[in-house]
């Protein structure tokens, strides 16, 4: 008992923890890119701002509108945080540090992915609005049209690993020697990160939040305590999946050419470094990309990333026979 | 009794009451939403049984793709906040517990005469043993269910899609 507590309390933690590490990141990129000097120089060079931003939605009001549905209103932050924390349980941080090294790993994380989708669609409904209903439509159709080639791209790394479990696929690329994306996976690697991006609802396809239209989407009646459980979670998402790509894509806690014994200890601090590295990426695309038009990101999903995700499956799988 | 019995029939009761809650309440989005959590509770039973595979597709199909579809089909149509007395069906009350109770009683005696206590997987993972005999022994069917799929989805274009829409767009 004391150990599931154990685990469970260090899956909050690293949750909490890589949420906030991606918030300061991504509010420094901003103020770097874009010259704002609050999270440049306020408090310890702007590090303790994520701190401050918490402080102020705790001690906001938590409003309910008189309209809107309240068991599902309130609730609907709730299934959103638990499918981004849940994520954590399978990635490893090295061999032996994962919480639960499952059998059926890369399944399970993209089974629980999409369980976020019903938090943001109920949030949008209840809300009584109709820029949180707009938002929350948006969003649902994202959702669906992106986690297919997030799928798909993984099928790929399953097929050339012949394994599910997430240690069992680094194991694999220790053995071959170098990563996937440079051993026949960088389609699907950049398949999984644009579908990623997409379910992150981040810029370019944050047309689900789209504050100049939609004031900020299913967030919109949101305040307080609960606006700060989606806000979280946001971060939250960006960094497991981040997380997963690296382990699924770029050889996860192993870099090629480092001693295999000692895993264990730079194991972990390889992985985050990595993660770190997707996450830049995705905040310079953040603060330099214009916003998608709708028509143009179903497009995207079910004409060119769905089909190139197809492709990929059947030349992995010709590759795997053949050779 | 042993703890997991215990666990069972915890998640069993839960699942009765959820599923009950589906067919009771009179708002559209709270069914759909108990039938999340009655998906969630059987995938859990699933768990319970060791086949995980079975579990995580009941998750991911059922309630990552097809609830979150109910959802957007029901949001993007007719879903007024509150109470909507159409959902209330009084005349067909007694018809719907006779077929439910007749479907429990047949699926019971099926499943407890067909294989009578009899251990189908004895060894090996269960995932892995699955998909085996879905490309061996069940390699017909499992195709057979892709065309019923192909037809339907077919069908529900040409349902959805008539001439006009198409000219519209032509237009647009």
């Amino acid at each position: 008992m004391t150990d599931v507590l154990i685990k469970v309390g260090f899956l909050a933690i690293a949750a909490l923890n890589g949420a906030v590490i991606f918030t300061i990141m991504d509010v420094k990129g901003a103020s770097w890119m874009q010259r704002r000097p609050g999270p440049l120089h306020v408090g310890l060079r702007g590090f303790i701002f994520p701190l401050a931003e918490i402080l102020k939605f705790v001690q906001k009001e938590d409003i309910i509108p008189t309209e809107v549905d309240r068991p599902v209103f309130k609730w609907a932050p709730a299934y959103v945080m638990v499918s981004c924390v849940a994520l954590f349980a399978v990635v490893p941080l090295s061999p032996t540090l994962v919480v639960a090294d499952l059998e059926l790993g890369v399944f399970f994380a993209l089974a629980i992915s999409s369980l976020g989708t019903i938090g943001v669609l109920t949030a949008g409904w209840s809300s009584a609005n109709k820029y949180s209903l707009m938002g929350g439509l948006r969003a649902a159709g994202q959702l669906i049209a992106y986690e297919l080639p997030l799928i798909l791209a993984v099928v790929g790394v399953v097929i050339q690993a012949e394994t599910m479990s997430l240690v069992g696929i680094v194991e694999k690329q220790i053995e071959w020697g170098v990563p996937f994306v440079v051993g026949g996976q960088i389609v699907g690697f950049l398949i999984f990160m644009v579908a990623a991006t997409a379910e992150m609802m981040r810029v370019p396809f944050d047309m689900p939040i789209g504050e100049s239209e939609l004031t900020m989407g299913f967030m919109t009646e949101y305040s307080g305590i609960r606006f700060l459980i989606f806000y979280i979670s946001e971060y939250m998402n960006m960094f497991i999946l981040c997380a997963i790509a690296s382990t699924l894509f770029l050889g996860g806690y192993h870099v090629p050419l480092l001693p295999t014994e000692w895993v264990n200890f730079y194991g972990p601090v390889v992985l985050i470094t990595k993660t770190a590295i997707l996450g830049f990426i995705l905040v310079a695309v953040r603060w330099s990309q214009p916003r998608f038009r709708e028509d143009q990101l179903q497009n995207l999903a079910w004409k060119i990333l769905i089909p190139a995700s197809l492709i990929n499956i059947l030349v992995t799988a010709i590759m795997k026979v053949g050779f | 009794m042993e703890i997991f019995e215990i666990v069972t029939y915890f998640v069993l009761l839960l699942l009765v009451s959820t599923a009950v809650r589906v067919v009771t309440t009179s708002n559209v989005i709270h069914a759909a939403i108990s039938l999340v959590f009655t998906l969630a509770l059987t995938s859990v039973l699933f768990l319970l049984l060791s086949t995980e595979f079975v579990a995580l597709v009941l998750v991911l199909v059922y309630i990552g793709a097809v609830i979150v579809l109910f959802l957007f089909g029901i949001m993007i149509t007719r879903a007024p906040l509150g109470k909507n007395a159409e959902l209330d069906n009084d005349k067909n009350k007694k018809l719907g517990a006779a077929i439910a109770g007749s479907i429990f009683f047949l699926f019971s005696y099926i499943l407890v005469n067909g294989f009578e206590g009899e251990v189908v997987i004895t060894s090996g993972s269960s995932t892995e043993l699955l998909g085996e005999i879905l490309l061996s022994r069940f390699v017909f069917p499992f195709e057979l269910v892709s065309f019923v799929l192909l037809a339907a989805l077919i069908g529900g274009i040409t349902l959805a899609r008539k001439d006009e829409a198409l000219i519209d767009e032509d237009q647009v």
